[in-house]
């Protein structure tokens, strides 16, 4: 398979990742050549085959509904790049 | 000091030869002397681990010290230490000072150890070379023109040049194993779900797992003894007892099944490394084992589905980072889309970025049943060869890398090339069995590593087939000339 600049573009976008547009023809190359080894999986024949998404097939663990932990707002704000009266800022996104 | 095994630096510390504040001082110079050459440490804790060393003298005196305690280790920089930049090696966490300890960390602080510093590794654990790191390239002790392997290429490098007595790494498609075969280490990703992912920086979270990086098999059992264990917190942890790594090391390979996977020792193999491993088996018959050769039909599908998994999931883990609750933020954002985009462009490296567009499009509307529910699929036909051939055998072995450690800069510009290299490593990751790999000799002065893979949970009989070839070998002990 082989992607073009607007995919690598729009993949970009969907990723929230800005790319310097002179690097854009080296991720269509780069991109492109892992597609393509990629696609060997095409050639296996998994009808029937039941996805794996853990080894055990294990299945999420649940616990009582009891609170665990305390709020560490302060602390975990403390490493934040912008905070203002216990809240993180963000651009204005609302006129 | 730094060429004795854990338990000699144990009964030295009980005994009082010497001090943990000695011992981690000896360290700390070691790795001033060195660290310049190889890159190893992205942090030196100076400080933090003379106050550790002193608290483990002080239980060392009361009589109230464990095994390990007073013992130094160096983290791999993925696990978050409370008040130590945890950068996983990138810009996008350059200050990102950990509130909390991971698990991992937790345990090992509370089993007295001391943590020298936080090692240097691929960003976020991408990579196989330990050249995606925002703190530049880590250098092979063995031959400092060449990789030391990754991503734990900082922790293998460290432990290599013996700027450590044994370091945590960890492995998603093979980032314990190849650095410690390319490195002459004794390297074990466990079972996954058998040590706590709380608090490590998650890459593939169905894939990634913790384990120790050591001189020996029996030094890495006392360090699995301490991490392995149940988490509540790690929603992925395995509620089951964690028996002594250390009791089973000296039983009997008397009977072993050894299976050679045949895909693992094809015409592309070099033949050199080929010898190398068969002198190891031939060594394990000779301790009693048989030999048989298996196949594992699906070996090929496991780089295609690693890098449809692998990715995916980073894809959606790295989206934590977005500039606005920790780690990097552009300046003077527009609006909240130049925000993200520029703080993520920017925090982000190369490699990451290729991985989290490989993901985002893998996962995108429209693709997810083509690429990764094909992927998961596949995976598991690949997880049903190995339980196809555990009817068989006990153990799998063949090499850990396609290669001995390549020269810097070689393979940068070809991811795909740089892929294919993890070929003998990714598989027993997407089954989520335990592996390992163990120095079997040398080639052109450069180690090689020879793979042992066991059943689920068959740490310590891994541990066990490792240390009885440890004992009549000495491959294991050799240490570069310029770090003796």
């Amino acid at each position: 398979m082989s992607l073009d600049k607007t995919d690598v573009e729009k993949i970009a976008h969907l990723a929230r990742l800005a790319i310097d547009e002179n690097a854009i023809p080296e991720y269509v190359r780069d991109l492109s050549n892992i597609f393509n080894l990629v696609e060997d999986l095409n050639n296996t024949d998994t009808t029937d085959i039941r996805p794996m998404a853990h080894p055990f097939d294990a299945h999420q663990r649940l616990r009582p509904d009891v609170i665990g932990e305390s709020n560490q707002r302060e602390l975990f704000q403390s490493i934040a790049p912008k905070t203002d009266a216990g809240v993180y800022l963000v651009p204005q996104v609302l006129e | 000091m730094h060429n004795k095994s854990l338990s000699e630096l144990s009964s030295a510390l009980h005994n009082g030869e010497f001090t943990s504040v000695e011992l981690t001082q000896h360290y700390l110079d070691r790795i001033n002397a060195h660290n310049g050459k190889l890159n190893a440490f992205i942090t030196v804790a100076e400080e933090h681990a003379l106050a550790q060393a002193r608290a483990a003298d002080q239980r060392l005196q009361q009589k109230t010290a464990g095994k390990l305690t007073g013992i130094p280790l160096a983290h791999k920089d993925i696990f978050c230490t409370q008040g130590l930049l945890t950068s996983s090696a990138s810009k996008m966490l350059s200050n990102f000072i950990a509130p909390y300890d991971a698990t991992v960390v937790e345990k090992i602080n509370a089993a007295g150890m001391v943590t020298l510093g936080k090692t240097n590794m691929d960003e976020f654990a991408m990579g196989s070379s330990n050249e995606t790191s925002f703190y530049g390239n880590v250098k092979n002790p063995w031959d400092t023109d060449r990789v030391p392997g990754g991503s734990s290429g900082g922790s293998a490098a460290a432990m290599a040049a013996r700027l450590a007595p044994i370091a945590t790494g960890t492995d998603t498609g093979g980032s314990i194993r190849q650095p410690a075969s390319l490195c002459n280490l004794t390297g074990l990703k466990p079972t996954y779900g058998r040590i706590s992912r709380y608090g490590m920086i998650a890459f593939a979270s169905s894939l990634d797992q913790a384990g120790p990086m050591a001189h020996s098999a029996e030094d890495a059992a006392l360090l699995l003894n301490e991490m392995a264990g149940f988490d509540e917190r790690d929603s992925t942890s395995i509620d089951k007892e964690v028996p002594d790594y250390s009791a089973t090391l000296n039983d009997s390979l008397e009977g072993l099944r050894i299976g050679l996977p045949k895909e693992f020792f094809s015409d592309d193999l070099d033949p050199k490394i080929a010898a190398v491993i068969n002198d190891a088996v031939k060594m394990y018959q000779s301790l009693g084992a048989t030999v048989k050769e298996i196949t594992l039909p699906n070996t090929g599908l496991s780089v295609p589905t690693y890098y449809v998994v692998a990715p995916a999931e980073c894809s959606s883990n790295l989206s934590r980072m977005d500039g606005v609750r920790f780690g990097h933020r552009c300046e003077n954002p527009a609006d909240l889309d130049d925000l993200y985009n520029r703080s993520r462009g920017e925090g982000f490296g190369e490699e990451v970025k290729r991985r989290i567009m490989i993901g985002t499009y893998a996962l995108s509307a429209g693709y997810y049943d083509a690429y990764y529910l094909k992927a998961q699929q596949c995976r598991r036909l690949i997880s049903d060869d190995f339980q196809q051939a555990f009817n068989d055998v006990d153990v799998i072995m063949g090499p850990t890398a396609p290669s001995t450690a390549f020269k810097l800069g070689d393979k940068t510009d070809d991811p795909v090339a740089m892929y294919l290299a993890d070929i003998y490593t990714l598989s027993t990751n997407l089954a989520g069995l335990p592996g390992m790999s163990i120095p079997a000799g040398f080639i052109d002065g450069l180690p090689v590593g020879l793979q042992l893979i066991g059943n689920y949970f068959e740490e310590a009989r891994l541990l066990n087939i490792a240390h009885r070839y440890q004992q009549v070998t000495d491959w294991h002990t050799q240490t570069p000339e310029e770090f003796k």
